[in-house]
């Protein structure tokens, strides 16, 4: 027994030793990666695996019904899709990436310099024609370059926007006039709690999640500010950006944001209005969609949607959240992939959809047959559009993002102050960037 | 495959005993045993051997990408790095509450359980039958339904503790860091107790019923009945169970994955989903390695721990 435990010992410590050597020698990297070569073009035709997330903009029946007609028409190419919820869409096509599984993946605007830096989606520069970087809007178009390579091409824009309960506002006497700050906003809240409309007129998507750092965003950026100052580090611990974490804790205080918000990703804060318990959110445009579908919504008719209101100074710049789909490195299919990419971000399939997802394509916006298909939207847009904020575009984005969560959540759950809150996060964060 | 090879030669040729077969046989049932092991071998070797060795040799590099091309050696500074770090301390303490407090309360419910289960009812079979039903839930199925239960608008704990007035206004149970802490561990609990109790129930109905009559007879009382005959009976099943679950809270994942994501504030984020965020959003996979190696390390000793412990109760017994 004693013999033949140290034997199979031996034999396991030699296999150890020999893969080290084999590693040694190869001079290859721990991945694996770098080693396979050889076609990856592919000839146009097959069956490719595309990746979607499953949550705000195009639904799954919106790209079933697209793939289908991409199929009609390109009867030698197959697409797969599959669909997971957002907060699983990075570490899925993190996981997925050496074994290549997925052609086509679903970008979010924070991504590329991650995804481009470290090899995991594929550079599509020469691919993309020339004509679109000025026929495309200026937001989207940072969704899929990088160092001033294209990586994906822009699959809708998008930026969170402003919808109350016009029944509600009506009731305590104010209109739409009276919500274009956010103090007309809290003033607007106070009234709609103290007449008992509603117990909390205001729901966010709080929880510790990437919904959390774009609500911030949005507030931060009507304060004034910006995540980074010119060299590229987090400066979020000054003037706005802890004036806009000590407003959102004020207003939890004042009983005014539901505190179930810190559980909330956007479709608890869709839900919530949609069940008539919130007068006010900020949310995704195909909030607007989903407000006015009967079957999940008590308030169908009644949700008024405007730009984002603004802060002290005037500023409202909605935060930067629009999307791409690129083709994964390892894809042995990427003529296929290109060709499913340029269908689903023409702009005839972007018109179509449009109730969905807003369109990528400028001259869409001056189309009346378009804009007339979801005309509060498209109002709305025009003005959210013009100037956006963006999330810092770093390699290491996600780990400053979750440091950044945990510390407004720690604020506003008076665990910290929103100065010691920021402090801590621009520390840590700084430290990951440099 | 070289251990498959030579554990085979070893059992066949390392155990003569008086009365084998002939030689020639004996190789023959040996080759066939080889072949009738090897896939087993195989999916052995290739799913857990094979990740494990290839996870320690990670845990020594840095990686930055899935598809890193450049990743130097970096010895054993990924280790350094996660012992260093308080938010691996803040982990580790958050894991340790999780499993003390989930194991303890499953034991107490599990022993009550199966007292339960174990008295002379009628329709035993069908209460057995319903106590185990939450355990053949699948745990992200028991997550979203214990998450429905503690949603702050329309969960029903909510909804019952207003209506029995113990509470004023509905409260968000997972939108606290402690409170939510707790709250993933009850629903852990819920799910878990029945294989508890199903462990001890085995126990309970192995003690000889020779030995509560001559406690009685001995005029001893239940409490003593119980501090004297019970509990010494069922060390043999407490032990495994404690192992069991203490290497299983450990490790939790996916109850957490699925309730909470590790949040509020990092309220609930344990060291399996540290290690996890880590390497898979982070895309740290040196770190996120050397991070799942500490984990291994634990739970090993905590394992040796026990199993030390087993083997002495078992003796005990005899």
């Amino acid at each position: 027994m004693m013999h033949r435990t140290k034997r199979a010992h031996r034999s396991i410590a030699g296999i150890g030793l020999v893969a080290a050597a084999a590693l040694v020698l190869s001079g290859c990297s721990v991945t694996g990666a770098g080693t396979s070569s050889g076609d990856t073009e592919g000839d146009g035709t097959g069956t490719i695996n595309a990746l979607f997330m499953k949550q705000a903009g195009y639904s799954e029946s919106d790209v079933a019904g697209m793939i289908k007609d991409f199929e009609s028409k390109n009867p030698k190419i197959t697409v797969k899709p599959t669909f997971v919820a957002y907060e699983a869409l990075h570490d899925k096509i993190v996981t997925s990436a050496p074994a290549g599984t997925y052609d086509v993946v679903h970008l979010d605007v924070i991504w590329p310099a991650d995804f481009a830096s470290k090899g995991i989606i594929t550079d599509v520069t020469e691919r993309f024609p020339e004509s679109w970087k000025s026929e495309m809007l200026g937001g989207a178009l940072t969704s899929a370059e990088y160092q001033g390579k294209f990586y994906g091409v822009p699959w809708g824009p998008s930026t969170k926007m402003f919808f109350f309960n016009k029944e509600m506002v009506a009731k305590v006497g104010a209109s739409q006039s009276d919500l274009t700050t956010w103090d007309g906003v809290l003033a607007v809240a106070r009234k709609i709690k103290d007449a008992g409309l509603v117990k909390y007129p205001l729901a966010w998507s709080w929880s510790q999640a990437e919904a959390l750092v774009c609500d911030y965003a949005q507030l931060l950026g009507a304060f004034g500010g910006e995540f980074t100052d010119s060299s590229g580090k987090l400066v979020t611990n000054e003037g706005a950006g802890v004036e806009a974490l000590a407003w959102m804790k004020k207003t939890i205080d004042d009983g005014l944001t539901d505190p179930a918000s810190l559980t909330f990703l956007e479709d608890d804060a869709n839900k919530s209005m949609a069940a008539g318990k919130t007068a006010m959110e900020i949310n995704w445009e195909s909030t607007f969609r989903d407000q006015n579908d009967p079957s999940i919504s008590k308030v169908v008719g009644q949700v008024v949607v405007t730009p984002t209101p603004a802060g002290p100074n005037g500023d409202h710049p909605g935060v930067n959240g629009s999307m791409a789909l690129a083709i994964g490195a390892k894809s042995k299919h990427q003529l296929a992939a290109w060709k499913f990419i340029e269908y689903m971000t023409s702009q005839s399939v972007q018109e179509q959809y449009v109730k969905s997802s807003m369109t990528n394509w400028k001259s869409s916006y001056t189309k009346p047959e378009v804009t007339e298909s979801n005309p509060e939207v498209f109002e709305t847009a025009g003005v959210a559009y013009d100037s956006m904020i963006l999330r810092p575009p770093v390699p290491n984005y996600n780990s400053v993002s979750q440091t950044l969560q945990v510390e407004i959540q720690n604020a506003l759950l008076g665990k910290k102050t929103p100065q010691q809150a920021m402090d801590d996060a621009v520390a840590a964060a700084n430290a990951n960037l440099g | 495959m070289s251990v498959v090879s030579a554990e085979n030669t070893d059992t066949l040729g390392g155990s003569p005993s008086p009365g084998n077969p002939p030689r020639r046989r004996r190789e023959k049932q040996g080759r066939l045993a080889f072949w009738l092991l090897l896939p087993a071998a195989v999916a052995v070797f290739g799913v857990i051997i094979y990740p494990i060795i290839r996870t320690l040799f990670i845990s020594f590099f840095e990686v930055t990408s899935a598809l890193a091309t450049d990743t130097p050696f970096v010895g054993i500074d990924n280790y350094v790095h996660v012992l260093t770090s308080a938010s691996f301390w803040d982990s580790m303490g958050r894991t340790l509450y999780f499993t003390i407090v989930s194991t303890a309360l499953e034991l107490t419910f599990g022993l009550i359980v199966a007292g339960l289960l174990n008295a002379k009812l009628k329709a035993r079979w069908l209460f057995r039958a319903i106590v185990v039903i939450p355990w053949a839930i699948p745990t992200i199925v028991n997550a979203a339904m214990w998450k429905g239960i503690f949603n702050a608008q329309y969960g029903s704990l909510n909804a019952l503790l207003t209506q029995l007035g113990i509470i004023d206004e509905y409260q968000a149970w997972l939108g606290d860091p402690t409170t939510a802490l707790n709250m993933v561990i009850l629903a852990d609990v819920w799910k878990t107790t029945p294989l508890v109790a199903f462990f001890l129930l085995a126990g309970l109905t192995s003690i000889p019923p020779e030995l509560y009559e001559a406690a009685k007879l001995d005029r001893a009382r239940w409490p003593r009945i119980f501090r004297s005959v019970v509990l010494p009976m069922l060390v043999p099943s407490i032990s495994i169970v404690l192992v069991l679950r203490t290497v299983e809270a450990f490790k939790v994942f996916d109850i957490i994955y699925a309730m909470t994501r590790g949040g509020p504030a990092n309220g609930t984020q344990t060291v399996a989903y540290y290690a996890y965020t880590t390497a898979f959003s982070d895309q740290n996979f040196g770190v996120g390695s050397a991070l799942s190696y500490i984990i291994v390390v634990v739970i090993l000793a905590l394992s040796a721990i026990y199993l030390r412990l087993l083997r002495r109760s078992e003796m005990s017994l005899l």
